[in-house]
């Protein structure tokens, strides 16, 4: 583990009588373990939310957890390369927010930008 | 050194082995220290935001809850991690994320409010209310 080998680096002893490396780890297990209970509320309102926009919301903040928890994970698991995938997923779930607000919005996902422009001025509140 | 040199001269000084500081380890353990309060930090404010959106009573209150609270916590627990992983190229891509979501985050947060302000969601009103001069003086 990355972060476990720094911390095993230093010679103190250990009141817990465990190692530094272990105590790494179990942070790191922990850090997951409450991300987890994050994710666990938001889809409570993902499942709940009276109107579209409530879980929209709610995808779009369970789609930050999720790049956390994905590079969490990489750490815990010793491989940096899931950070790429971390990468991709926050793109990921910003077009696809997005995208969602678009279709709910007009319909269709062929709508050009000039004409949705157009559309906006004329439905503006 | 032997007792032919005592005698014959040759040692005036004894050398003591100078006080080693282990700086390497000492940074090791700042660097653990300040990763965990970092992250720790992080962990507040993303709990605290996902209890706010299941809790309070508004579309526009939780929207007030996640967008904030998700992004300073994704941004405290990303440098954490950044601090724990040292000099490397994970370091670098953990900033990448960072970036990002720092980006996309209230941009999404402001797009998702300004569709729903369109849709004429109406925010609740008239349940709480700042009390008015009279009630003020009436209370004091």
């Amino acid at each position: 583990m990355i972060g476990a080998s720094l911390i095993a680096a230093t010679t103190a002893p250990n009141p817990l009588g465990i190692s530094w490396d272990a105590v790494g780890d179990y942070f790191m297990l922990g850090t997951t373990l409450f991300l987890l209970v994050a994710m666990a509320l938001i889809l409570g309102r993902l499942i709940a939310g009276p109107t579209l926009y409530d879980r929209l919301l709610a995808v779009n903040s369970f789609g930050t957890k999720t790049v956390l928890f994905l590079c969490v994970f990489c750490f815990i698991i010793d491989r940096p390369d899931g950070i790429d995938i971390a990468i991709l997923y926050s793109l990921m779930n910003f077009i696809a927010t997005i995208a969602v607000l678009k279709f709910f919005r007009y319909r269709a996902l062929d709508v050009g930008l000039h004409s949705a422009h157009v559309t906006v001025e004329e439905t503006a509140p | 050194m032997t007792v032919e040199m005592i005698l014959a001269g040759d040692v005036y000084e004894v050398v003591r082995d100078p006080i080693v500081i282990d700086w390497l380890n000492i940074w090791a353990i700042v660097r653990a220290v300040l990763s965990s309060a970092f992250i720790i930090g992080g962990l507040v404010f993303v709990l605290a935001g996902a209890l706010g959106v299941l809790r309070l009573p508004d579309f526009y209150t939780r929207l007030h809850a996640a967008g904030m609270t998700d992004t300073l916590g994704a941004e405290f627990i990303l440098l954490g991690l950044c601090i724990q992983s040292g000099f490397s190229q994970v370091t670098l891509k953990l900033a990448l994320v960072g970036f990002l979501l720092l980006i996309t985050s209230p941009t999404a947060t402001h797009a998702i409010a300004s569709a729903a302000w369109s849709a004429n969601l109406d925010p609740l009103l008239g349940k709480w209310r700042a009390p008015t001069l009279d009630e003020l003086e009436d209370k004091t």
